[in-house]
């Protein structure tokens, strides 16, 4: 009788430990990423274009600039597929085989390397033009993007209720119609936070960078040529073994973080007001 | 007016259509751009390539071992961490905490998986690693030492470093999971066992596991397919040597690190061609574990 009572006490102790070591995790990783960001962010970090090794100062001007336009032409390309994509299989698709067939790719997608995809971009459109170029960069994240976009939309699409469609039709209006003015604008949030929170999702993607964009100490905004990133750019400062890199490198993880952090809690916020 | 309509309904229709197409094809593209990519290695090493553990660039001499292995070992050690862990907190946050606290420990677990992998990586090697040479490998060979492959070098870096901050990345998608899956037992199933007296752990041990058991199994390979392809993290941290591990603290190499750190220096053909064969390999691993736990946690949900 009395060993039941202490295992499951004990069970509860291991649990709440647990649990708290998850969060101590948390704010340990938050702690020092904001306390050696802060420390050595300033103006010149985003005025300023790397310098060489060995000199101080400098900044990562053109790697923020990157990591905004590669990934803002990422979305431009995944959205159109994603929402259609979505649109397709729980709207027009008459055989649900196949809109389950399309979900399973989906999720297949959603979980391969992206690393992988790094790869498979790179012998698309890298290698037989002979350069790195940032809208391969973009190509590699909209891969990457296009299954969590779908998977959201395709989830959302779902809680539309049956009688607003139908309201819609007995009013005589074609189905495009109805898709358009009904499904999305009642879902139009869902629709936002889907982008908000894919967009959060891969400002911080490093791998399927690496052999697309690659890297540039100057700024450049020529897709056509290899572009910098805040993390491919945190990649090659932290491996390498001057200071100053380092110091640069914690400033754009800082600025990562917290970007991820706000839109994060932001496009929660926007769904439960929902 | 009539024919405009159609037009424009018959426009959506097959943009809608061609998108699900173009998404279909980059699918089914990745193998056969994969398999393109690698024919030179695949015909020059064959199957071979499976089991050969010499990686040498210069000699032209390529096998995928040590990278498989290093895929295989750090994925399933992270898992054996995070597992325990991420039940743990899967119990407290269903079972154990009050009801207003539920979603907001949630968030907090979650936030830890919207930190990107590349952040583990450099706080692992900047933060982790110091104190995992200095500290926590030091003083398991020290109380473990006796048995074979916990006795070693506290190298810092290697393959117990990886798997332990692989595991942090892991631990809030699992326990996400679990936490999904308790919430589909029944509350009656749960009055009804503590009607009759049953303590929280006999609950949870009698009712709730039982109920989920095998979306719980599908949870730990979903977990295990997140840890295959990994990179960033691991690559920080992993040492990123062509050498079996003799103990858990030598550094090795996974599949995702080599890719990461050695395509854009691949000068050969077959250089190239064998970091494909690589990518290839990973992509087909994590299709399959993918798929099974798809089925195992599907069998719950139906």
């Amino acid at each position: 009788m009395k060993w039941r009572i202490i295992l499951d006490k004990f069970i509860t102790l291991i649990s709440t430990m647990f649990f708290l070591f998850g969060i101590f995790i948390l704010f340990w990783i938050l702690k020092d990423v904001i306390v050696n960001g802060l420390k050595s962010i300033n103006l010149s970090f985003f005025l300023e274009d790397p310098r060489p090794p060995g000199m101080e100062g400098g900044g990562l001007r053109n790697a923020i600039i990157g990591s905004f336009l590669i990934t803002s032409i990422s979305i431009l390309i995944a959205f159109p597929i994603g929402i259609l994509t979505a649109t397709y299989i729980s709207e027009y698709s008459k055989s649900s085989k196949f809109s389950n067939f399309v979900r399973f790719v989906c999720d297949v997608m959603a979980s391969a390397p992206s690393i992988v995809i790094g790869a498979y971009v790179y012998a698309l459109f890298v290698k037989p033009f002979n350069t790195f170029s940032a809208i391969s960069g973009s190509f590699a994240l909209s891969i990457i993007m296009i299954p969590i976009i779908l998977k959201t939309l395709d989830e959302l699409f779902r809680l539309v209720p049956n009688f607003t469609k139908e309201a819609a039709y007995a009013l005589g209006a074609q189905k495009w119609k109805v898709i358009t003015s009904i499904i999305w604008q009642y879902v139009r949030v869902g629709i936002l936070t889907s982008v908000l929170l894919s967009f959060s999702r891969i400002i911080g993607e490093t791998a399927p960078l690496l052999f697309t964009s690659f890297n540039n100490m100057f700024f450049e905004i020529n897709l056509f040529k290899p572009m910098a990133t805040l993390t491919v750019n945190i990649f090659n400062f932290a491996m390498s073994p001057y200071e100053n890199w380092h110091k640069l490198a914690w400033s754009a993880s800082f600025l990562i973080v917290i970007f991820v952090l706000i839109v994060n809690l932001t496009s929660r916020l926007l769904l439960k007001e929902h | 007016m009539n024919n405009y309509s159609n037009f424009a309904e018959n426009l959506f229709k097959s943009l809608s259509f061609i998108s699900t197409i173009i998404f279909l094809l980059i699918f089914i593209s990745i193998f056969i751009v994969l398999f393109y990519e690698a024919k030179l290695s695949i015909s020059k090493f064959s199957i071979h390539f499976l089991f050969n553990t010499t990686w040498d660039p210069v000699k032209e001499e390529f096998g995928g071992l040590v990278p498989i292995l290093g895929t295989i070992l750090t994925s399933v050690l992270a898992i054996l961490l995070a597992f325990p862990i991420s039940l743990g907190i899967a119990i407290f946050i269903s079972e154990i905490c009050p009801k207003f606290l539920k979603n907001f420990f949630r968030v907090m677990i979650e936030l830890l998986a919207g930190i990107p992998s590349i952040i583990y990586g450099m706080w692992g090697l900047f933060v982790f690693v110091p104190i995992m040479k200095n500290k926590i490998e030091p003083f398991l060979i020290k109380h473990l030492g006796f048995i074979n492959f916990f006795n070693g070098e506290p190298f810092g870096i290697g393959l117990l470093t990886a798997s332990i901050i692989l595991s942090f990345m892991i631990i809030p998608f699992i326990s996400s999971t679990i936490i999904e899956l308790f919430s589909l037992v029944p509350n009656i199933f749960r009055e009804s066992a503590y009607a009759l007296g049953s303590t929280r752990f006999e609950v949870i041990k009698f009712v709730i596991i039982p109920y989920v058991k095998a979306g719980i199994f599908g949870s730990i390979v979903l977990g295990l397919a997140r840890a295959i392809g990994e990179t960033m993290a691991v690559t920080f941290v992993i040492g990123n040597a062509y050498k079996i591990p003799q103990n858990i603290y030598e550094p090795t190499i996974t599949i995702a690190s080599s890719l990461a750190n050695e395509f854009t220096e691949a000068t050969t053909e077959i250089y190239l061609s064998s970091l494909f064969y690589l990518a290839l390999i990973l992509f087909i691993i994590s299709f399959l574990t993918f798929s099974i736990s798809r089925i195992l946690i599907l069998r719950i949900i139906k």
